[in-house]
């Protein structure tokens, strides 16, 4: 996989649970070019959000490595994952996870407070994003002054501030209707294409699927091809 | 880059009646904690504007306070040769030979056999001159040679019968109040005064309790002192600045209110402290999903720390600040008890100072810190996949 920028070699995940060993992954491998928009489906509990939170940072292997961009992410310390996180990552959740009480602009800017960027380079950042998404007249809105689909667009705003290598979502559509669906399937796209932005994304969603390059099956742990 | 202030101030307005409540509990600490430190403070200041720089006070070495020392008027007459006393006008030592003593008088509202100490002060004219701060407000200055009194305005305002005109009766005799006296914040506004000879006689007393003299110069003290302590004449007696002795003497109620309160207040603290503790640990639990979001972000455990910290800080600085807000208007009112080293009455007020701001603000911060920290630890060690599963 000499052109991945996602490299996920002989991985696998076993979660404990009292004294059982539950295994969810096993001795999986992918690859994910750079710029490719990929989708991960396959049943409930088939490990999907395992393996993208693995991709994310925010979960560790139980064996097996995980480099992303050159960076063997599964040897880092907490400390430093976390650090690394909030450079390469942009997060995209299914409900969201817009922090309640600050506005569609802080929301944006919280990553960038992680950066060395002055208060005046952040509020370009953050302006820029919140255009990109199309929401430049709700900067001051509060989440709860949102719909669905506004405060899903405010986080993929949130996602790409800090132009990370890869957006990873997690059923992005899943709480919204097929409208809003759309134009946040749509504006995935647009980042994909317009930005080259490497995008992993979990779906239950076929129609979501359909607009990612390329759709991997995880089934049991294992990985099939589409 | 720690979490923006304005997440954890704002993050407490989502659940205002349990974070108004735990204000409000903590805002009760505060209150009881600023008033101990100022009615102790109060206590001392009353005592210390009592005594003059200027002035030096003469006891019996036993006595810890006036009413207990007895000065002979051998020794009171061999102390006023000394040279380091000023002169006054007459060319007499300007030193005033008092005699104290207490007698039994009823506050307004108490029953028949509910009685007060208060205490009754012979002066000499010295005695009024070098005591300025006691200024008449009312009637006139008692007669020298007569059996008059004038009454400190803390004593005329709580005690029966002390009216101009009136007259009261102790050591088998009737005394007129002709006057009502203010004496600024100082101990003297419990007094009563008379005539030092009049009340030398009606007690059959035989000896002065104290002696306060005005020093030519301030730094003629150390000598004084040293006579004192070397010249047989004096082996008996102790010389101290007036201040200090004042100081002194307002240690003993004002440490023992110090550490009353002080107690009474750490105790009310845990209280306080738990419910903090509640407060944030249900904040935790609710946030649960944030705190996930926040970490997956890319934000340290401690910043999270930092970040529940501070919201559990805020609360125990707004509860301060509340608290102290409340204490201040106490300093509207004056109480009074029984002077420990006196055994009588004496009234004071509540004083605010910086120092108990900056102690209350610090206890606060305390509280808040201890009864901040479990939760936010827990919070810092939440497990970024499992928060953000939990919503």
């Amino acid at each position: 996989m000499p052109d991945s920028i996602v490299e996920v070699k002989n991985v696998s995940k076993i979660y404990k649970r009292d004294t059982m060993d539950i295994p969810v992954l096993q001795n999986l491998s992918l690859g994910v070019p750079e710029g490719e928009f990929l989708a991960l489906m396959g049943p409930s509990g088939s490990g999907k959000t395992t393996l993208l939170n693995l991709i994310a940072g925010i979960d560790r292997p139980s064996s097996g490595s995980i480099n992303i961009a050159g960076t063997d992410i599964s040897t880092l310390s907490e400390s430093a994952l976390a650090k690394w996180r909030s450079r390469h990552v942009g997060f995209v959740f299914q409900f969201y996870n817009l922090i309640p009480v600050l506005t569609a602009y802080e929301n944006v800017e919280l990553p960038l407070l992680l950066t060395d960027l002055s208060k005046a380079d952040r509020k370009k950042h953050v302006e820029t994003a919140l255009g990109v998404v199309g929401l430049s007249d709700r900067i001051h809105h509060y989440p709860k002054q949102l719909s669905g689909g506004q405060e899903q667009r405010v986080a993929i705003a949130r996602a790409i501030v800090t132009d990370p290598t890869i957006i990873v979502a997690d059923e992005p559509t899943g709480d919204l209707d097929r409208k809003s669906a759309e134009d946040v399937l749509a504006l995935l796209e647009q980042l994909n294409q317009e930005f080259k932005k490497t995008i992993v994304m979990v779906t239950h969603d076929p129609a979501a699927a359909e607009k990612a390059h390329k759709t991997r099956h995880l089934d049991k742990g294992e990985l099939s091809m589409n | 880059m720690k979490i923006p202030l304005s997440y954890s101030f704002r993050s407490l307005w989502t659940r205002k009646l349990t974070t108004f409540l735990t204000i409000a509990g903590v805002a009760l600490v505060a209150f009881v904690f600023t008033a101990v430190l100022m009615l102790a403070n109060g206590i001392k200041d009353t005592m210390v504007a009592t005594g003059s720089d200027d002035n030096a006070i003469v006891l019996r070495k036993s006595a810890e306070s006036e009413t207990l020392s007895i000065i002979t008027f051998d020794e009171a007459n061999t102390i006023g040769t000394q040279p380091e006393i000023a002169v006054g006008s007459d060319g007499q030592p300007l030193m005033t030979k008092e005699v104290l003593t207490i007698i039994n008088l009823r506050k307004h509202g108490a029953g028949p056999s509910d009685l007060s100490n208060v205490t009754v002060r012979g002066v000499t004219p010295d005695g009024v001159m070098l005591r300025p701060q006691v200024k008449l407000t009312e009637g006139r200055m008692f007669n020298f040679g007569a059996s008059e009194l004038i009454v400190g305005n803390e004593i005329a305002d709580r005690f029966d019968g002390m009216e101009i005109g009136k007259t009261i009766k102790f050591a088998g005799r009737l005394w007129t109040i002709v006057g009502h006296f203010d004496a600024g914040k100082s101990g003297f506004a419990s007094d009563i005064w008379g005539d030092q000879n009049q009340i030398l006689q009606a007690f059959h007393r035989q000896a002065y309790s104290s002696i306060v003299m005005r020093l030519r110069d301030k730094k003629d003290f150390s000598a004084l002192k040293t006579k004192f302590e070397s010249d047989p004449r004096f082996n008996d007696l102790k010389i101290e600045p007036e201040k200090q002795f004042y100081a002194e003497q307002s240690e003993t109620l004002s440490n023992f209110i110090s550490i009353l309160g002080i107690v009474i207040t750490v105790i009310f603290s845990f209280g306080a402290m738990i419910g903090a503790m509640i407060t944030m640990y249900a904040a935790v639990a609710n946030r649960t999903v944030e705190i996930g979001t926040l970490r997956a972000l890319g934000f340290q455990r401690r910043s999270v720390l930092g970040a529940f910290l501070i919201e559990s800080l805020f609360i125990a600085l707004l509860g301060a600040g509340i608290g102290l807000v409340c204490a201040l208007f106490l300093s509207f009112l004056t109480i009074s008890t029984t002077d420990f080293s006196s055994f009588s009455e004496i009234a004071f007020g509540f004083t605010m100072t910086p120092s108990i701001v900056i102690s209350t603000l610090v206890f606060a911060t305390l509280m808040g810190f201890v009864g901040g920290f479990l939760p936010s630890f827990r919070a810092a060690r939440l497990d970024i996949v499992n928060a953000l599963r939990s919503g």
